[in-house]
Parts: structure tokens; C-alpha cells; sequence
């Protein structure tokens, strides 16, 4: 491919085929409940973290089906586990236990420290 | 000559009754309210095309006058027995009895009880109304005013109050929400044309041939804005003003914002009428609680007994020109049926 002296950051496109699918499989497979996301943001707009940081529910599950795992413990680490987005989804996804799970998940497949 | 009992005196009842009636059979409508024309009488204008709703009305009463109908207003059904060839012999509350060869029932649909939604406030706070409430206001000429009696100057429209929500039990699309919404928000912005008119939607399901025209007038002409995101609650300041919480979804950030008026738009679900002849009839119903239809493409009028027609939003969600057009095929159901069974 010819270079013309500039990339795109892989922060500002999408690339699915670099995507590591692995946690969102387990995810999938534990609380299949999150498969039914419509991107509503009920879940964000009550957020009790999302009110006093940039934490966005919502966007942790785009993240996860992109399979930009990185940088998504730091993410989490902002969720107080309140469970309001639970109660206000219109769709009943267990968004706590989904955090939960992530949170396993991110320690199980070293999401963190080796790229795939 | 073949008796038919119809239950339910709303438009579906009335247009299947008279066609009926014109084809010569004698048909008996049983209304529990003291008018006919249901939900009819209290809409204002329709989609798409602000048709006035007493314009539906005068069409069916005109064709009331036939000596083949008769209508009992005030009256409801207190027994109904099934003999073996599939006939019924009806008593209604004020004891009179029927004989029916086939039954058609059209009872029709309430709108979403709000309070239910008790985040977003109905019946808690002044300032937030139902899309019916609105309907009324402007059917009366009532102009649009805040509890304190001033002009909003910011209304907020919101979709899919009961319907598409695992949370009150209505998993469906109600269907006729989202275009109520911008016909609604048109004339409010006719009305208070200095006011900001926004529409907080999920999806903007504008599926009738002219109504994406409409979707298109209320930007370009009535600078109707529109943020794709789900009103998680609201709040009341204290000079009765309310805010809004959602997520611009578009944007991926959490949005506030100070309105006069909310708007709930509310969805469609099955009355309790409906669930009553389903059980007085023992007609199956769908997990929606909407009377279950014996085949989607071939058999819509169809209940799950025979001899047991069905018409109407009973079913599930229709707009008024689909309510219409199901009651006439309900029509020519029953005349087949009949025809048949001798």
C-alpha cells in the first residue's frame, strides 16, 4: 500500500477484524439478557457514576461489540453497582451482572496487558 | 335470517355491523358506554392528514339507519352459552336475550395507564400530560397552557410510553405513537409558533405511505427537533417546570434539559373489555393480552373458537384506516362462515 506520510489512529475508526470477541462471548453466554440492547440510553441517562464522571453504560456494550476491550477496566472501575440502569431498561438486561461479568472477564483474558 | 351479535360499538364494530346489515343480515351491537364510536369521540384530527375525527363519525352513523341494525347502548353482556352447533344465546344486564348465529367481538383497545410509568411523573406532576389529554385539550379548542396557566415555552414529546418496554409488561410496538407524536407536535407549534417542539424517540417508525412527508414538514416547516434517546425520568422545579433526564444516544452523552410541558405518548393496550369476553367467550390470548388471531395472513378475523369473530384493536394495534379495512374483511368473514353453515 503506497504511504502517504499519515495513519488513522485506531481510537477514531472502528477495525472489526481486530476485534478480540472473547469477552463478549462470555458475556453473551452468561447474560444472554444483553443481547437485546436497543441503545435506548435509559441506562446513561440515570447512571448515578455517569452523573459525576464520563462513565457511559452504553457505550460498554458498542465497546464490547467492536472488541475494544482496552481500557475497559478503568472504564468499569467507575460504575458504583447501584443497579438503576437495571431497573429503568426497558429491554430487562441485567446490566450489573454484566458488569460483574466484565469484571472477571477483563482478569481471565488479560485484556489489559497482551493485545491480540 | 341470521342473527349476528356484535360486541363493541366503536368504529370497528360500527363499519362491520352496517356492512353487514347492508348485505342483509340482522345485527345487534352491544356498547357498554352510552354513545357509540369509542375512542373516536375523543380524538381531535387524525394522521396524516388532519382529518377531522368527527368526519369518521358522520360517515358511520349515516349508515346506522338500516332496519337490519340495532344498537343497545348502555348495556353489557352478563352470560353467554354456546350450543353445539356453534351458536350463542346472549343475556345482557338488563336481562334481555339474545339469540346470536355467530358473534363478532370489537372492544377495542385502552390507552397505557401512565401511572404505571411513575418515574416520568403522571398524575404526580402538573406538567406532564398523555398525547390523550392533549387530544381532549385541542378537540375542546382549549388553548395549551402550563398548570400556571402560562404558554410552555419548550414541550417534550415522548415515545414509546408503554409500549416497547419490558417494565409495564408491553414488549410491542404500539404503531400509531410516533406519528400521533408529530401530528401532535405540529399543532402545537401551529399554535405556539415562538415554542420549541422536541421529540424524544427510540425509533421514528413513520411506515404509512404519507406519514414520512409528514416526519419531513414537521423539521423543515415546524422546526420540530428530534433526540434519539430514552426519557429515563422526570423532575419538577419549583415553579412547576420540568426536567428532563436522557442520553443524546447520538452524541453518546447524557442530556438534561428544562421544559414546560411533557407530553407521555402513550401506546396501545388490550382493554378491559377485551379481556373480559375473552373470558366469558374462552378466547385464547396472546402473551400481549391481545385476543390470539387463528392465522396472521389467512385467518385475522379469526379467534381461536369458531363462530367467534374478532375485529379491531382487540387484536393489537391498528390505525383508524386499518381498523376499517379489518372490519369490512371481518364482514365478508362472517358472510362466508354463515353462507356455509346454513
Amino acid at each position: 500500500m503506497v504511504s502517504f506520510g499519515f495513519e488513522l489512529l485506531d481510537s477514531k475508526r472502528i477495525d472489526y477484524n481486530k476485534s478480540d470477541g472473547r469477552l463478549l462471548n462470555e458475556i453473551l453466554e452468561k447474560e444472554p439478557s444483553f443481547k437485546r440492547c436497543i441503545s435506548c440510553g435509559g441506562c446513561t441517562a440515570t447512571c448515578t457514576a455517569g452523573s459525576l464522571t464520563n462513565f457511559n453504560i452504553r457505550k460498554i456494550n458498542l465497546m464490547l461489540r467492536h472488541g475494544q476491550t482496552e481500557g475497559l477496566e478503568k472504564e468499569i472501575s467507575k460504575c458504583m453497582l447501584c443497579g438503576k440502569c437495571f431497573l429503568v431498561c426497558p429491554r430487562d438486561i441485567n446490566l450489573r451482572n454484566v458488569i460483574m461479568l466484565i469484571k472477571k472477564g477483563v482478569l481471565k483474558y488479560n485484556t489489559e496487558k497482551k493485545k491480540i | 335470517m341470521k342473527q349476528i351479535v356484535t360486541i363493541g360499538g366503536g368504529i370497528a364494530g360500527i363499519e362491520a355491523s352496517t356492512t353487514l346489515a347492508q348485505m342483509g343480515y340482522d345485527v345487534t351491537i352491544i356498547e357498554k358506554d352510552k354513545n357509540t364510536g369509542g375512542k373516536m369521540n375523543e380524538w381531535n384530527v387524525l394522521f396524516p392528514n388532519e382529518r377531522p375525527a368527527t368526519e369518521i363519525t358522520d360517515y358511520l352513523y349515516k349508515k346506522i339507519n338500516n332496519s337490519n341494525l340495532h344498537i343497545l347502548t348502555g348495556t353489557t353482556i352478563s352470560k353467554a352459552t354456546r350450543k353445539p352447533n356453534g351458536s350463542y344465546s346472549l343475556l345482557t344486564d338488563k336481562n334481555e336475550k339474545l339469540h346470536a348465529d355467530t358473534i363478532l367481538i370489537s372492544t377495542g383497545f385502552e390507552p397505557f395507564d401512565a401511572t404505571k410509568k411513575e418515574e416520568y411523573g403522571y398524575s404526580i406532576y402538573e406538567n406532564v400530560i398523555t398525547s390523550v389529554d392533549l387530544e381532549n385539550m385541542l378537540r375542546k379548542g382549549q388553548p395549551i397552557l402550563t398548570s400556571k396557566g402560562k404558554k410552555p415555552k419548550r414541550i417534550a414529546f415522548i415515545h414509546c410510553v408503554g409500549s416497547r418496554d419490558a417494565k409495564c409488561g408491553n414488549k410491542y410496538c404500539s404503531r400509531v405513537c410516533c406519528v400521533t407524536g408529530i401530528k401532535q407536535a405540529i399543532e402545537c407549534s401551529r399554535q405556539l409558533p415562538d415554542s420549541e417542539m422536541f421529540c424524544f424517540y427510540l425509533d421514528i417508525r413513520m411506515f404509512g405511505l404519507e406519514w414520512e412527508k409528514l416526519y419531513q414538514s414537521a423539521q423543515e416547516e415546524y422546526n420540530v427537533q428530534f433526540i434519539r434517546g430514552r426519557m429515563s425520568e422526570a423532575c419538577e422545579n419549583q415553579d412547576e417546570s420540568l426536567i428532563i433526564k436522557a442520553e443524546d444516544t447520538l452524541s453518546g452523552l447524557p442530556l438534561k434539559m428544562k421544559v414546560d410541558l411533557i407530553v407521555l405518548l402513550v401506546g396501545i393496550t388490550p382493554g378491559k373489555g377485551t379481556k373480559d369476553m375473552a373470558s366469558m367467550f374462552s378466547l385464547e390470548r396472546e402473551e400481549n393480552g391481545f385476543l390470539h388471531i387463528d392465522d396472521p395472513h389467512f385467518g385475522k378475523n379469526y379467534s381461536s373458537k369458531k363462530g367467534v369473530f374478532i375485529t379491531g384493536t382487540c387484536v393489537g394495534p391498528m390505525t383508524v384506516d386499518e381498523t376499517l379495512e379489518n372490519a369490512r374483511s371481518a364482514a365478508v368473514e362472517i358472510d362466508n362462515y354463515l353462507t356455509k353453515i346454513k
